[in-house]
This record gives C-alpha cells, structure tokens and sequence, in this order.
C-alpha cells in the first residue's frame, strides 16, 4: 500500500495555541506569512479580549489612550485568517497522549501542535488580607477597569513595589486624581533597572509631582475597613498608611500551571530549547510563561525574536535558533526620561563613565568592558538611549569614541541631518526621513494604526529610514517613544536578508570554507528561504564570490544592480549618466575633443563637471551607451559601481610653490593600479601635495598627504551621509610603500567588511588597532594581502571594452522591435 | 481579435532577466524566471515610472530599480504595503519562442 501523501494534498495539520497575548499572536503573523496554509489554527484567550498591546495599559490607565487605541489584532482578523477564536475559555487540561487540549467550559480541540503562549502572573505577597476587596494587581485590561473605577470613589492609593510597573500604576492613579504612596521594600527605586543616583533623582521628580514614597519597608498586613473594604496597610516596623486601593506590582511568575499539570519539564518557567521547544516536541511554548537557558523575559523585544525562531520552526524552516537577547527599559510616565540597558552596575574589570548634573536633573553613567559598552542608565536625557543600545547589542569597539561618548551621538560628527536628534521634541510636521519625505507624524500614525514594533514594519509601511539609513537612529527612538520604551530591537546577530537567518559573516566563511563557485551553491547549501534571494541578497552573495574566488567564480550579470549591469549610472526617466575615467583628474585635448564629439553625435542633453575631477555625460540613451564607450575610447570611470571611484588628486610639486610631492603622479599611479577593483561599496581616493590638502583627503576612504620626508596614509574617511574624518593609519616613505600599504588596507576591507559598509563602517566595527595590528605589525601579513589584491585585479577587464568593442552581453543594450 | 505573434526565442531572455519589447512609443518588460516562465508587464513601475526591465528579478518578482518596491510579475500588481499595479500583457511560450498578443498592445499604445 501506497502510504505517502503529496504535499499539500492531505487535511492540514492543526496547531492549537493556549494564551491570545502579544508573543503568541506575533507568532501566528510570522507564521501566517512564511506558511498561510500549513496548519488550521485554533486559538484559547482566557480574557474576553482580542489581542491588545499589553505595554500599553500605563497609558490607558493614566487617560492617554483608550482601550480600543490598543487593540492590535482586531476580531476581523482572526476571521480573515481562518483562525477559531475561543474567548473567554480558560483551558485546564492537555491531554498528551490524545493530543487534544480542554478548556474549562469543556471544549475540546485536537492538535498535531501545540503552543502554549500563557504569559505570566502577577505575584500577590502572602500576607493577611491579600484577598480582600480593593486589592487588585496590575496586568490586565479588568485590572485597569478595577483601577478607574476605584479612582472615582476613593482617595487613599497605595502601590506595593517600586519597580516599573509599580510606578506606571501609580503615575497612572495620580493622574485619576488619587493621592498615592509607593511602598518599596528595597533601598531605592527600580533597582533591576537603575543605580542609586538615578533612582534618587526619579524620585525626586516623582515626589513634586506629588507621589509619595515609602521605601525600605515591609508589607506585615491589609487591614479590612468596616466596609469589608480595605482600608489600610500595615508595616513590619509597626506604621500604617491609609489605603482604600492597593495595587501589588512585586513582580510577576511565568504562568506555568498548565503546563505543569500535564507534566511538561518546568523550572521558573516552561523550559524550551533553541527552537522554542518544550520537553515534548510537538510542543512549544513562547513568552513571559518560557524559560529559554534559565530566563523568563518579560520584555516585548526578546519575545518577538522568539515568536520569528518559533514560527519558523513551525512552518518547517528549522534553521532558526533563539540565543537569548540583552535588553533596554524605558519608564512610561510622561515627563520622565528614563534608559537603562545591559549590565548598568558594572564590577570587576570594568570601567565607569559618569555625567552627573543634580541641579539640572541629568544622570548619566555607561560602564564600559575590554573597550566595548556593555550597559548604561541615563536620567533625564535620553536622547541617545538608542545609539548607545545599538553599540552595546554590536558589541562594537568604542575605544576611539570614548572621548566623546558620554556627549552624544550628535558629537561624534553626524553633520549629514542639521543635527536633528530628538524624536520627542519634534512636532509631527517636520521631515525624519529627508531622502523619502516621511515627516515625523506619518510615522507616529503608522506606528499607531497599523501596530508596529519594529524597524523593519516601519521601513516597509512608510520607507523612513529603508533609503540612505541617516535617520535610523531617529526612527527608531519615535518607536521608543510611540510603541512604549521597550519596542522590538534587531536581534544580536543580524542576518543578511529575510532570505536567511544567516550573517554576511556565516555566509562568506562558507564560502571560502567548502570554495563555493556560483550564488545557487550557497543558496543550497545554507538552506535559504526563497527560490532565488531577493534584490538585497543576490548582489552581496555576487560580490563575496567573485571577491574570494577571483577568477574562478564567475560575475552574475543578473544579480547585479541595474548601474553595474549597465555599467552606467541609471537616472531617474531611465537614461543614463557617463563618466569616463582621467587618471587623478588628468585629461589631454585630444579627450575633451573626443568628449566634445559625442557629446553632439548621440545629442547628450547635459555635460557636468564632477565633484571627483572628472566630466560627467548624462541622459544617454541605453541602446547609445556601447556606441558613446567605442567613440569615448576611454577607460571605465566605474563612477556607477561599487568599486574604485575616482582618485582626487592637487597639481602638487610639478606647479604648486607649496607642493612638497608629486601628488598628481601618485593618484595616477594608485588610479591605474587599483583600477577595475570591485568593493563592498564605492571607494575613494585623494593625494594632496602638501598638508593645505586641496585634495580634501580627510573624506576619502583612503586618503594620502605628501609631506616633505614622504608620505601619510589616512583611512575612513567619508563625505556623504554622516562627514567622517579619515584616521591617521602610518607615514612611509616612498610612493612603492604608499602602494603597498593602502592595496593592503583596501584589501583587507575587500575580504572582511559586510557588503555595503563604507570603510568607515568597516573601521568603525573592527576599529583602527586591529587594522594597525594586520597592516603595519604584520609585514608577510600586509604583503599577502597586497599579492591578494593585485591578482584580484589582474583577472578584471575594462568592462567598456568588452561591451563597446567586443559585444559581450549585446542582449543587455538592444531593444525588440514589436 | 487575439493577433498573436512571435517575439523573440526564450534564449535571447537571460534567465533571472528581462528584455524590454518597443511597439510603437509603448515599452514591454519581457520577464524569464529561473524556471522559464514568462511574463509581460508595461515597463513603468507603479510608484514613479521606473523601468521594471531593468531590476533584479527573483522568485517570480522583480525589484524597481529607482525605489526598490517588489513587484509580482503574474499580477503586476506592488507587494504589500505598497500600492499601485503595472500594466500586464498575455504573453504566452510556445516552442521556444516567446509570443505577445500584438492587438492588446495596440489598444494600450493607441
């Protein structure tokens, strides 16, 4: 008998998911968009809501939102997507060896997987009184109804515990007129979460708000008024406080119950594996109730990159893994700047930068490790609370920043956006994203409407951010502001392309590791997602081939952009722009004569003088383009490539009364031997005679001054988006070693930087002691890297050549006639 | 009345490419898939004109070149969130060779 079943063709598998929060239901979108039709999904919500943003519920509760601004998933779309939605059934019993699960109505559901998404409980401190009238805890929407209503009748508030959500209740309370008092046990407030001088500073400015704060005491009882009501709360050290509404905000317990029962390994959470898998596998378990290597988060990023590992592996992708996540909290109270992030404390081994302004009520303090950031608390100003969570998750060396670190992101040379920074000052009016014309209110509404927490929704729903990336950091703090402080962060490690979880890291080591030839190898073998990648991976995938296995790997025209495809420059009505190459900015008459000529011949509409020192024909025709190389007769300018620009050079010793070298004959000659090199993104070049460097070699990815007793080689620098001034890296003597040393700079960025970094990026995630390390302490090292290098280029012809007087890819430039 | 008519051979597509189709002042972006399938969309993209042809083609989607939107080459239609669709032309294989349906083409360039 024939038991096998075509794909596609049997009854579809059917998941059951227990718990309708926000970790589970992002599992089912992420699930939905890899695999709409693999599994009938059921879904159990114990409260009779669709699924709301939990964060969210500070700011119902203080009356800036209302509960329907919070619903994410609206009943519509469970219907849409075929989901049935059990509300208001609180399931009590799974039953593994039946595989079905039971809710306490008695409905029943069978499954072939199960999710169990249960979240957490609030903690209620066993002390007399708990379970009186009035005492209430903090997590869910009848939590806040309970709150409102009280708030109307009653004055007295007491909150037990000074954590986050303790004080967002009690900022909330006071705002619905309540006069309350925060109880703490600990000796300052929010203590996971901030050292001592922050905490006093927040609480200072809680109290002229008007909270009051009882800290370092111990709850002993809740004394029951005559209403039946409580009516006050009582201390270990024998004070009381009035207290017609207490709150107990202590901390929550992941909600293991369930899963317990129906003996599932549990230890301080349902415990799971990588893939977000329970001791029994068809059982996976996600969110506040999960323990993942012994930590149960309670933050919405870190479960939102569960939810993507979870998802995958159930929509049978299985190459996703959860490695755990650093996180970042921000204090919803309005009027409160708030950041903490990482290890905040610091201790053995590492070392402390503090800002402290008490009068001014800024606190800033980041504890820094082997020169990496590893966490950081900032009261008051938190404009950078972004910028610096990015370095502490990159783990990026801030040795070379750390002079400036403490001031800012803004001080450390971002000239690109007028310096504007502050996400929360801006009015919604003004532009974020200057190359798309998303104004800061597009996004907020974006934000709001369409329930977004991550950079990515954003990039894809307004394009802030998705073109020249300048506002990222922008972007990404109106998130923090909008969606709540602790919206979605990338993940650690950041994979290539939604093609593949894996790193442009993982991707070129396999490469060089089992020698892969052509884009399907690698495809193939690291299991990508999608048939033949996308518009963003194809062409990294092209460059790190061709770049690691030159002249055996051969260059996929088609997975190349349209610019280097073309090998000219598309401009926006679909003509394109020439730039044919003068060596370090050098032309004859006979050039300009023969620029002149085709000019006329194809009917060129505009002729530009560069930026670069060289002459720019643009509005050509693409069918003219092989006709205008062959006519021009001269090299490639590759001014469309992700490759050597151009080499900027001054007139230098042979004219100028200043010049100390012969800058102009330097550029040629690193022009002419760095030509055709292919990079992960343009490369440019400067020589300037002299240190008046009119050759503005302090923006120049490699830039070289001539000085009286030789040269200096500078390397990073950067004049677009963010200006970057270039670094000093060594001073050699003669123009052989000025060769040798920058080859080996360009190659090593050629071998190691992602594609698309500049060598600023580069620099910037290596830093500059480890390229010291390779080119300067290493001389076999250097030397190999130059050898690497020349071969690479040796194998490269003049593309224009090849299409203008060989035909190759004729196909490329021919209309057909219809 | 359908006047169907030979283009062009399926070789003379790259694979993963496009070959743009002139009938009168109306451009045609002539896909091939990895698979060799075929479609034919306006060249113009949705969002600003850009010319289709000339963006990386994957899975059965090609990337606008100006602005980087996706565009489904059965459909024409952009990939959500983005709005807006190209025009779409029967195109059909046959033998090797590529056929457009030159009567629509006229109601278009008309």
């Amino acid at each position: 008998m024939d038991m096998s079943t075509p794909m596609g063709q049997g009854p579809k598998m059917k998941l059951v998911m227990v718990g309708n929060g926000m970790a589970g239901v992002r599992t089912l979108e992420e699930l939905l968009k890899l695999a709409p039709d693999l599994y009938d999904i059921t879904v159990f919500g114990a409260e009779p809501h669709p699924n709301y943003n939990r964060i969210l519920l500070s700011p119902v509760l203080a009356g800036e939102q209302t509960v329907d601004d919070i619903v994410l998933n609206p009943l519509d779309w469970y219907n849409q997507n075929n989901i049935t939605l059990h509300l208001g059934k609180k399931v009590v019993k799974i039953d593994r060896t039946a595989r079905a699960v039971e809710a306490d109505d008695g409905t029943r559901a069978g499954y072939d997987r199960l999710l169990l998404a249960t979240g957490s409980n609030p903690f209620i401190l066993p002390v007399p009184g708990a379970d009186l009238p009035g005492v209430i805890s903090f997590r869910d929407i009848a939590d806040v109804d309970a709150m409102i209503r009280a708030s109307s009748q009653y004055r007295h508030a007491v909150v037990i515990g000074g954590g986050l959500l303790g004080l967002e209740a009690a900022n909330g309370l006071m705002k619905r007129g309540m006069d309350v008092t925060v109880v703490h046990i600990g000796p300052w407030l929010m203590e996971r979460q901030l050292d001592e001088p922050a905490a006093r500073l927040l609480q200072k400015s809680l109290e002229e708000k008007g909270m009051k704060f009882l800290l370092q005491k111990q709850t002993a009882e809740l004394v029951k008024g005559e209403s039946g009501r409580v009516c006050s709360i009582k201390f270990k050290d024998g004070d009381s406080a009035p207290a017609d509404l207490v709150v107990m905000a202590v901390g929550i317990r992941p909600n293991t119950e369930l899963a317990e029962s129906s003996g599932l390994h549990c230890n301080r959470g349902i415990v799971v594996n990588d893939t977000m898998q329970t001791f029994d596998p068809r059982i996976y378990s996600i969110g506040e109730c999960a323990a993942h290597r012994g930590i149960a988060y309670g933050l919405v990023a870190p479960l939102f990159e569960q939810a993507k590992v979870c998802a995958n592996h159930l929509a049978h992708y299985g190459i996703g893994r959860y490695q755990g996540s650093i996180t970042s909290t921000k204090l919803k109270v309005t009027g409160i700047d708030l950041f903490s992030a990482g290890d905040f404390i610091g201790g053995e081994g590492t070392e402390a930068i503090l800002y402290s302004d008490p009068i001014g009520g800024v606190y800033k303090k980041l504890v820094i490790k082997d020169n990496k950031l590893v966490g950081g608390v900032m009261y008051g100003d938190t404009v950078d609370g972004a910028w610096y969570f990015s370095l502490l998750r990159d783990g990026k060396d801030v040795s070379e920043l750390r002079d400036h670190l403490m001031f800012g992101q803004d001080h450390c040379g971002n000239l690109g956006h007028q310096g504007i920074n502050k996400a929360a000052t801006m009015t919604d009016d003004m532009e974020v994203c200057g190359c798309n014309g998303v104004c800061k209110g597009d996004i907020v509404k974006a934000i709001r409407e369409k329930g977004l927490f991550t950079l990515e929704d954003v990039r894809k729903h307004t394009k802030a951010s998705s073109s020249c990336g300048s506002c990222t950091g922008l972007v990404e703090q109106i998130l923090a502001v909008t969606a709540g402080g602790d919206y979605s962060a990338t993940p650690k490690t950041k994979s290539m392309c939604g093609c593949t979880d894996h790193t442009h890291e993982a991707v070129r080591e396999a490469i060089r590791q089992n020698k892969f030839l052509t884009i399907p190898q690698v495809m193939t073998f690291m299991e990508w997602r999608t048939p033949n990648g996308c518009a963003s991976c194809r062409p990294a995938l092209n460059y790190y081939l061709i770049s690691t296995w030159p002249g055996e790997a051969e260059d996929d025209p088609q997975s190349r952009f349209i610019n280097e495809r073309a090998h000219a420059n598309i401009q926006k009505d679909g003509t394109y722009s020439v730039i044919p190459r003068m060596w370090g900015g050098q032309t004859t008459p006979s050039e300009l004569r023969r620029i002149a000529d085709v000019a006329d011949k194809y009917a060129i509409p505009s002729v530009k003088v560069t930026g670069g020192q060289r002459i720019d024909l643009l509005g050509v025709k693409k069918e003219d383009l092989p006709g205008v190389w062959a006519d021009l007769d001269m090299p490639s300018g590759h001014a469309y490539g992700k490759a050597l620009r151009t080499v900027k050079t001054c007139v230098g010793s042979e004219w100028c009364r200043f010049g100390t070298q012969d800058s102009t004959q330097m550029g040629i000659d690193l022009e002419k031997v760095f030509f055709k090199m292919w990079a992960p993104h343009k490369v440019k070049l400067a020589v300037s005679g002299c240190p008046r460097n009119c050759a503005e070699v302090a923006i120049k990815d490699v830039g070289i001054i001539g000085v009286d007793s030789g040269w200096e080689i500078y390397v990073g620098g950067n004049g677009g988006i963010k200006t970057e001034v270039a670094q000093f890296l060594v001073k050699v003597k003669t123009p052989d070693e000025v060769l040798e040393y920058s080859g080996a700079f360009l190659q090593l960025y050629r071998e190691e930087a992602r594609y698309l970094d500049r060598t600023v990026h580069y620099l910037e995630r290596v830093g500059l002691d480890y390229v010291k390390k390779k080119i300067l302490d290493d001389n076999e090292g250097r030397h190999a890297l130059y050898e690497r290098l020349l071969f690479a280029l040796s194998v490269e012809r003049d593309p224009w050549v090849e299409r203008a007087k060989e035909g190759k890819l004729k196909h490329e430039f021919e209309t057909v006639a219809a | 009345m359908n006047q169907w008519t030979d283009i062009l051979d399926l070789n003379d597509i790259p694979k993963l490419g496009a070959r743009v189709v002139r009938h009168g002042n109306l451009d045609i972006a002539v896909f091939r898939t990895a698979d060799d399938e075929v479609f034919a969309l306006e060249d113009r993209c949705p969002h600003k004109g850009g010319p289709l042809s000339q963006g990386i083609v994957h899975g059965k989607k090609v990337t606008c070149p100006m602005h980087n939107w996706n565009i489904e080459l059965d459909s024409g239609c952009a990939i959500a969130p983005d709005q807006g669709c190209a025009r779409e032309f029967p195109v059909k294989l046959e033998g090797g060779r590529v056929w457009l349906d030159l009567s629509t083409l006229a109601r278009v360039a008309a």
